[in-house]
């Protein structure tokens, strides 16, 4: 029911939003939450539980109200309690059989013996059953429903900085905010609640003060989702992540009230005391009429004002507490409420309809006996917290148990972190102030900001929480995990079973797993555990507090969605030109280029003859290059790769491979040396980045005297091949084009200052221009240009990867694999095993001493083949056994033949021996080995000059 | 419902008996110490047990039983690999899997869920046929199928994946499967329990003595022991217990992490793998979304988190299934990975007698736990490499005979 305006209160009266909910009508305020807004429309049943499907209702009202998770259109698993009222909205309860109102999954709960802890280890493992019963489960669990529909959403994200960051703006955070940020540090302040204050509900000054201040950045609706390496914490906002660097941190991020266990805790009406006053304070929502507090701490006598201020009569007080200090007997019976103290609820009951508590069974501790039964719409249970202190743990610091307090508290914190408040074991209000001005202060002063404050804050006199609120009842349903309902005898059964670790329970019984992650059942669990084994709650300690604090939404985590895609310059000459795309690691390059009516194998064909005939021109500029200069720039590329480079002469170059250590081929290119301490070379498109990363690493390591720079992007690069290639570069270059094969020459390329490479790759006379990417396009339109009336025609990698078939050569990554050394893949002659030293030179040495594995060889199909082609990696067969495989495969419009390239056994690699290749339908064809290249054998056409 | 949940009914205490007996202390002297309560160093003592009779068999645990990489990694299993050595080997452990949960008398939710390997470039597609091919001619299910069989699969996946990484075809191997991870290092410890194996948590191994190139001992924390065998089973801390015998390894240790979705009404049915995207994902019997992704790629002992991790994970997850937007992400947290050159593992007879290592288990290990407890246990009760490790010894890397599975790995490291 909804109150009078209460001052400070959160909801806009003026603002009236209209929901539906189950298929209702409701109406709140804005700034009300779902759950706010369905209790003060008088829901109590807001959800079914997990396994039992029993009626629950607002446990916490503090974001781990897992009983009240909502379907929202395609968004499932709403947190009724923290989510922000939004007209409109059209919600459901997630996990219901039928509707939240009659869910005949609450017949679960008939067979609850039957269902024990673990009991699905222990049943339906049949075989031949299993599935069957996996999927009866499969439709049972899970809790919101995803929607295919859904769009994918592109959140924000963003990097900030601060001096300190406080997390949790309550009472102590807000001090500590303002202390620091007054001793001259800039302060980032994120609270989870809609408003500042914590507990106070913003009514504070200091609320006031700390938004004023110009070096507080204030989030609010915001959380902390967990603590990174060096003080990096993502702040999660609506619809944002801050992704934040702080020189110090604070955390003041307070503590969950925890429930108490007994019989039906979870009945709709029994919540935490901290939730109703949420209610009360925040939204104006009075949550019950008539209602028994239980209550163990001093917050519980506190509270008992707001319950009167919003009309709720208190029919009783239960203390756990034998010795219920004097001031706080004396407030209740300054109200006429009877006390009970050293009593306990042992048992709620549901009204007639099971959707409210109706009354309580009181009895002393320890006691069967019922000393009175107490009518009642509601249960506020005040009786312990448990610190948040995921970020801590998450932080690196060392907790302990402290007996005063009945928490765990920091022990050792890590440099440049500071806890402060309840999560620091400090509950008073007026010390958690205290408290916050030192953490602040010291956390300033880290930063370098002004000096520590020497601030002393008294230890609690008495425990804000009871050491043992748990009461067994030979009936169960007495919960502690209300996410997975979870009873006392659940925990007990684990730890009979043999679960008696903190880690093990929880993984067996599930406790904590839930999506609340534990916040209101962890610490209950761990005293059940250290009852149950003789141990004390720190000996037991807890599980590891992982991230993330509340969960977070994919979209959130994803961001934008970047996906960086490279394109050379020129890209747009291709596409206009009809390319048909294909990703080459993070590049785009043409597979072939489409002309109209033509077959894709037809326009790849078209494009090798016209380079086998006339010219072709080829976009390489996705080939890493890179350069090195220095007095021992040689001597750097003579250990990095197998062959030498010292020799070099100027003006020339040499094709180089890579190995790593254990002397497998990792990359290869072509070494230009321009300049006696001056090299220009290239990798393959996708080895780039790492080859210079390693290259990177070598050269740190060795400290040569040399520089490595990666060009990849600053230079454009083009192959121009085929007979008429000369002459289509004529007339635009002031390079001399009778200069020899495999030379270097760096000139004037249509008026732009070029590297030109006399390469072979695809086996026509050939010439690599690498020009400074800004020319790329004009040099290629220049080259397209004069080449029009020679034929010229763009070629894409299909058509490049046949050419350079036809020519024996190979491609690291399909031709070799992980394991593939030089000598495997035909390049003996390009190791030098002589030289002083080079990366996988030892291990080349010892594997020249022992049997080949395996032996590259070229192959064709006979002449007039028929029926399907062998297809890469399709399985050399001998004798039943796999001898080999297909690495490269490709009908030859030169040859009129299929030929490829495959590894076989040592000894099956005689030239016009014969071998089996296995086809994917398991017919056998016969490939016959050839000497490569299969294309102009004498490498006449490549070497040309005239 | 199953007739053996009465009992529970019928029973006033909870008729379940201890899985694990406690042990105040350690003896003085075992036949076989095994280091690392995971399920390997577990199954290990249960196939020791079983198989061998060998029963005077100590297994010691720094933390809790499967607290390692067994209760941390993804739970995928599977038998698709590249090299020979590796299907047969992997292929023996799917066998096993089948039959475990009975063998156990324990649910450990094996789940045959079917696997596919996106491929979204034509090198990808060539290793999948590559593996397909490997795998037919050893009798395992697995083919290269196109795009409309992970559509028909998983319906509901972009194929495009957001544009930029259209799939373009898959490995699909049948009886790719999951299992509940925690209950296999259970199952195996309590059947090893059963028959006389004391299981020791809370125990760390500070030492290794070795007289004359044999092994004499253990020392712990909580006391010395005598024994002439030990099994060493710590994936990741594997550098660390190599140290104490002197033997030099190329394992190096990169963190793995993973991370899990509240729970959804599931919508997935089966193991879907990206090596491009860096992505694997299946749902849970409880509706949670368990993803992986490749190794983080710097050497780091520790599980702590990053948030890159959940960062790079998302968008991938997005690119595939863009209606995730508004699922939440619950959990995240690493494992330690001990990876080799050849990302195969590291198993059988070392050059310290009477050491034997079970290691090299890098992003997978988990799917292979009942074949080296079998092994294993082989090997150390005979002395003798069992035939199916042969491929895997630790001389291959002086011997360059490396056994290379980096092809097969789950996403491209």
């Amino acid at each position: 029911m909804r109150l009078p305006p209460q001052s400070c209160e959160w909801v806009d009266r003026s603002q009236p939003l209209g929901f539906r909910f189950e298929g209702r009508d409701y109406s709140g305020f804005a700034g009300d939450t779902v759950a706010s807004a369905l209790v003060a429309s008088g829901a109590s049943v807001l959800g079914r539980s997990f396994k039992y499907h029993r009626p629950r209702g607002l446990l916490s009202a503090a974001n781990h109200d897992v009983n009240a998770l909502m379907q929202w259109g395609g968004t499932p698993n709403v947190r009724a309690d923290a989510t922000p009222l939004i007209a409109g909205m059209d919600l459901k309860a997630v996990n219901t059989f039928g509707t939240l109102a009659r869910d005949p999954g609450s017949a679960l709960g008939w067979f609850s013996r039957l269902l024990p802890v673990g009991f699905y280890y222990k049943a339906f493992h049949n075989k031949r059953l299993f599935p069957l019963w996996e999927r009866m489960f499969r439709a049972m669990t899970g809790l919101g429903r995803v929607d295919f529909a859904t769009k994918r959403l592109h959140t924000p994200k963003r990097y900030g900085f601060c001096d300190v960051l406080v997390v949790g703006g309550g009472t102590s955070g807000l001090s500590a905010a303002l202390a620091a940020a007054e001793q001259g540090a800039q302060v980032a302040l994120v609270d989870e609640n809609a408003r500042l204050g914590g507990s106070t509900h913003g009514a504070s000054e200091l609320v006031d003060k700390v938004i004023a201040h110009p070096r507080i950045r204030v989030f609010t609706d915001a959380y902390a989702a967990g603590y990174y390496a060096d003080h990096w914490v993502p702040l999660v906002e609506r619809g944002r992540i801050t992704k934040m660097r702080a020189h110090a941190v604070v955390v003041a991020a307070g503590a969950f009230e925890q429930p108490a266990v007994f019989r039906c805790n979870d009945l709709p009406g029994i919540m935490l005391a901290s939730a109703a006053q949420r209610l009360i304070r925040r939204y104006a929502v009075r949550p019950a009429q008539r209602v028994v507090v239980l209550a163990a701490n001093a917050d519980a006598y506190r509270a008992l004002q707001d319950f009167a201020d919003a009309g709720i009569a208190v029919t009783a007080v239960i203390d756990l507490r034998d010795k219920v200090p004097g001031e706080q007997a004396a407030r209740v019976a300054a109200q006429g409420i009877p006390l009970y103290s050293g009593h306990c609820i042992v048992e709620a009951l549901p009204a007639a309809d099971d959707k409210r508590v109706a009354k309580v069974r009181v009895a002393a501790l320890g006691e069967a006996a019922v000393v009175a039964e107490l009518a009642c719409d509601g249960v506020f249970m005040s009786v312990g917290w448990a610190p948040a202190a995921a970020l801590l743990y998450q932080a690196g610091t060392k907790m302990r148990y402290d007996d005063g307090v009945h928490q765990f508290v920091p022990g050792q914190l890590p440099d440049g972190v500071f806890a402060c408040g309840r999560v620091n074991g400090i509950h008073t209000p007026e010390s958690r102030l205290l408290d916050g001005e030192r953490a602040g202060s010291a956390a300033a002063a880290y930063c370098g900001f002004g000096e520590v404050r020497d601030i002393a804050v008294k230890a609690e006199m008495e425990s804000p929480t009871h050491p043992w609120p748990i009461v067994s009842h030979a009936k169960g349903k007495n919960f502690i995990d209300f996410d997975e309902d979870l009873q006392l005898a659940d925990l007990e059964n684990a730890i009979q079973e043999g679960f008696d670790n903190i880690e093990l329970m929880k993984r067996f019984s599930t406790v904590g797993m839930g999506p609340s992650q534990g916040k209101h059942s962890n610490m209950n669990a761990l005293r059940v555990l250290a009852r149950a084994t003789g141990s004390t709650p720190g000996a037991v300690g807890t599980t590891t507090a992982r991230p993330f604090f509340h969960p977070v939404p994919m979209s959130h985590l994803a961001g934008r969605g970047f996906t960086p895609e490279r394109r050379t310059p020129m890209h747009h000459r291709h596409a206009a030109a009809g390319a048909v795309w294909m990703p080459a690691g993070v590049w785009q390059r043409p597979e072939y280029y489409a002309v109209a009516g033509q077959s894709r194998a037809a326009c790849i064909e078209g494009e090798a003859l016209a380079v086998r005939n006339g010219v072709g021109l080829i976009d390489v500029g996705t080939l890493g290059k890179l350069e090195i200069r220095g007095p021992q720039a040689a001597e750097f590329l003579e250990r990095v790769y197998i062959s030498k480079y010292a020799g070099l002469k100027v003006g020339m170059t040499r094709y180089a491979v890579m190995c790593d250590e254990s002397g497998v081929v990792l990359d290869d290119g072509v070494v230009a040396r321009l300049a006696d301490e001056h090299f220009y070379f290239t990798t393959t498109t996708s080895g780039a980045a790492a080859i210079y990363r390693e290259l990177s690493r070598w050269n740190t390591l060795w400290k040569l005297d040399c520089g490595i720079v990666n060009l990849t992007g600053a230079m454009a690069a083009m192959n121009l091949a085929g007979p008429r290639a000369k002459a289509v570069l004529e007339g635009l270059t002031n390079v001399d084009l009778s200069l020899p094969f495999l030379a270097v020459r760096e000139g004037m390329v249509c008026g732009v200052p070029a590297r030109l490479m006399r390469v072979g790759f695809v086996g026509e006379w050939g010439v690599e221009i690498h020009v400074p990417a800004e020319h790329g396009a004009a040099v290629w339109d220049a080259l397209m240009e004069a080449g029009k009336a020679h034929g010229i025609r763009p070629f894409g990698v299909e058509a490049q990867r046949l050419l350079r078939l036809e020519k024996g050569h190979i491609i690291i990554g399909q031709d070799t694999d992980g394991l593939t050394t030089p000598g495997e893949a035909g390049l003996d002659w390009a190791v030098k095993l002589d030289k002083a030293f080079f990366v996988g030179q030892r291990s080349l040495m010892a594997i020249a001493g022992k049997p080949r594995r395996q032996q590259l060889v070229g192959f064709m199909l006979p002449a007039g083949h028929q029926g399907d082609a062998p297809k890469e990696c399709h399985l050399v067969i001998e004798g039943g056994e796999i001898a080999g495989r297909v690495t490269s495969v490709a009908w030859s419009p030169s040859l009129a033949r299929h030929i490829g390239l495959a590894y076989v056994r040592p000894g099956m690699d005689a030239v016009d021996s014969s071998f089996t290749i296995r086809l994917s339908d398991k017919s056998l064809v016969t490939a016959g080995v050839v000497k490569t290249p299969f294309y102009d054998p004498d490498n006449l056409r490549q070497k040309e000059t005239t | 419902m199953p007739w053996r949940l009465l009992r529970f009914a019928l029973s006033n205490k909870h008729p379940e008996p201890r899985m694990f007996t406690r042990h105040d202390s350690l003896k003085p002297a075992y036949d076989v110490v095994i280091i690392g309560g995971g399920g390997h160093g577990l199954a290990a003592a249960y196939y020791l047990a079983r198989d061998h009779g060998i029963t005077n068999v100590c297994v010691l645990e720094k933390g809790y039983l499967g607290g390692g990489n067994t209760g941390r990694n993804t739970t995928i299993i599977r038998s698709n690999y590249l090299t020979p050595e590796g299907v047969k080997f992997y292929d023996e452990s799917v066998r096993l899997w089948q039959d475990l949960a009975q063998d156990f008398d324990l649910n450990l939710f094996y789940s045959n869920r079917g696997h596919f390997t996106l491929a979204h470039t034509d090198a990808a597609l060539r290793t999948s046929r590559w593996r397909a091919e490997v795998n037919k001619h050893f009798g395992i299910e697995s083919e290269v199928v196109g795009p409309e069989a992970v559509k028909k699969a998983a319906p509901m996946i972009d194929l495009s994946c957001g544009g930029h990484a259209p799939i373009l075809g898959a490995l699909y191997h049948a009886p790719g499967a999951v299992a509940r991870h925690d209950a296999v290092a259970w199952g195996y410890g309590r059947g090893a329990d059963m028959r006389g194996v004391e299981i020791h948590q809370r125990t760390e191994v500070l030492g290794i003595d070795v007289v004359g190139g044999k092994v004499t001992g253990v020392r712990t924390n909580r006391g010395n022991i005598s024994t002439g065998k030990v099994l060493c089973a710590v994936a990741g801390s594997t550098p660390r217990v190599l140290d104490m015998v002197g033997i030099r390894s190329p394992i190096y240790v990169h963190p793995l992490q993973a991370m899990v979705s509240e729970p959804v009404k599931p919508w997935l049915d089966p193991i879907l793998v990206s090596g491009s995207l860096h992505v694997y994902i299946s749902q849970s019997a409880r509706g949670e979304l368990i993803m992986g992704a490749s190794l983080d790629p710097y050497e780091v002992q520790s599980t702590r988190s990053t948030f890159d991790f959940p960062e790079g994970l998302s968008a991938h997850m997005l690119d595939m299934f863009p209606f995730l937007s508004n699922v939440k992400v619950m959990r995240q947290w690493a494992g330690m990975a001990d990876m080799t050159p050849d990302f195969a593992p590291i198993m059988g007879r070392t050059p310290v007698e009477g050491f034997y290592l079970d290691g090299g288990w890098g992003t997978w290990g988990f799917k292979a736990t009942p074949v080296c407890g079998k092994t294993m246990s082989y090997t150390v009760a005979n002395d003798r490499n069992h035939d199916l490790i042969t491929g895997f010894t630790l001389d291959r890397f002086r011997n360059f005979e490396l056994t290379g599975e980096k092809g097969a790995a789950s996403v491209g490291h």
